[in-house]
């Protein structure tokens, strides 16, 4: 029987939807389109969404482009999109794109949920 | 009869190079499986995480590029990639059988008008994290070089 990997787990806070990525590496097209399928029906009105990436250790530019997509999503929705748990390499990725400016980012969930407050 | 006696580095790089040339069919599973070749030559010859974290990304980057941009994901197409490991450095030469582009035409992804674009930071990338980033001619062969941190800080 093929295994089933969770991708994510979400936990409902009073301000926000926390999504914690479970992969350490996010590459394969079919674990973002997973990741996508599982974060975009969670947007579905003004939503505050934090996204941890403590977990992660390597990611892609097509991920960069799925959190742009998050973004415009939640942007459309009047909701906020934080991120957070992003570690220094990984950091080095949105700096090097300018991405750290257009992104909210905080070290854990926990000050992001306290920005949303 | 003479005895040859090599210095000690010489002799571990000539153990320890390594220079392989391969044609795949353009699908990225296998492509991947070169590129974790190359990482694993990498870290037996005890280059630092950043520098692989920094080649397996760009080596990535190359593989997506030829196959879905070069090659439009027609898997009939070939993706060539030939590298050489050495203690000194990771030099990988990735090329499609695609019509190529020209890299200096890309636009800057960090700018305004394109930081909300969903696509297009792989060469950033690619050229940010390795030392040397050279296309040919055409634009469908890309040679990256990536110096061991070990030796050259």
């Amino acid at each position: 029987m093929q295994e089933i990997k969770p991708r994510v787990s979400v936990y409902y806070a009073q301000n926000a939807v926390v999504v914690t990525i479970a992969d350490e590496k996010i590459l394969e097209d079919e674990d973002i389109k997973a990741l996508e399928d599982s974060i975009m029906p969670l947007i579905d009105g003004p939503v505050n969404l934090v996204i941890d990436f403590t977990n992660v250790r390597f990611l892609s530019s097509a991920v960069l482009g799925l959190l742009i997509r998050i973004s415009k999503k939640t942007n459309e929705h009047k909701g906020k999109l934080k991120l957070c748990g992003i570690g220094p390499r990984i950091f080095e990725i949105f700096k090097i794109t300018r991405l750290n400016e257009i992104f909210d980012i905080y070290d854990d969930p926990k000050k992001a949920m306290l920005s949303l407050k | 009869m003479p005895v040859i006696v090599y210095a000690d580095k010489y002799l571990m790089a000539l153990k320890t190079t390594t220079h392989e040339k391969v044609v795949l069919k353009g699908v990225i599973p296998g492509l991947r499986g070169v590129c974790a070749k190359v990482l694993s030559l990498a870290k037996s010859l005890d280059y630092s995480d950043d520098d692989i974290f920094a080649a397996h990304l760009a080596i990535e980057e190359s593989i997506v590029n030829a196959v879905k941009h070069g090659n439009r994901r027609n898997i009939n197409k070939t993706v060539t990639i030939e590298y050489d490991v050495t203690p000194e450095k990771i030099d990988v030469i990735v090329t499609d059988e695609g019509r190529g582009f020209n890299p200096e035409t890309v636009a800057d992804p960090r700018c305004i008008e394109n930081i909300y674009k969903t696509g297009g930071r792989g060469v950033l990338l690619m050229k940010s994290y390795m030392d040397a980033v050279e296309y040919n001619e055409n634009g469908n062969s890309v040679h990256m070089v990536k110096f061991n941190g070990r030796y050259t800080r």
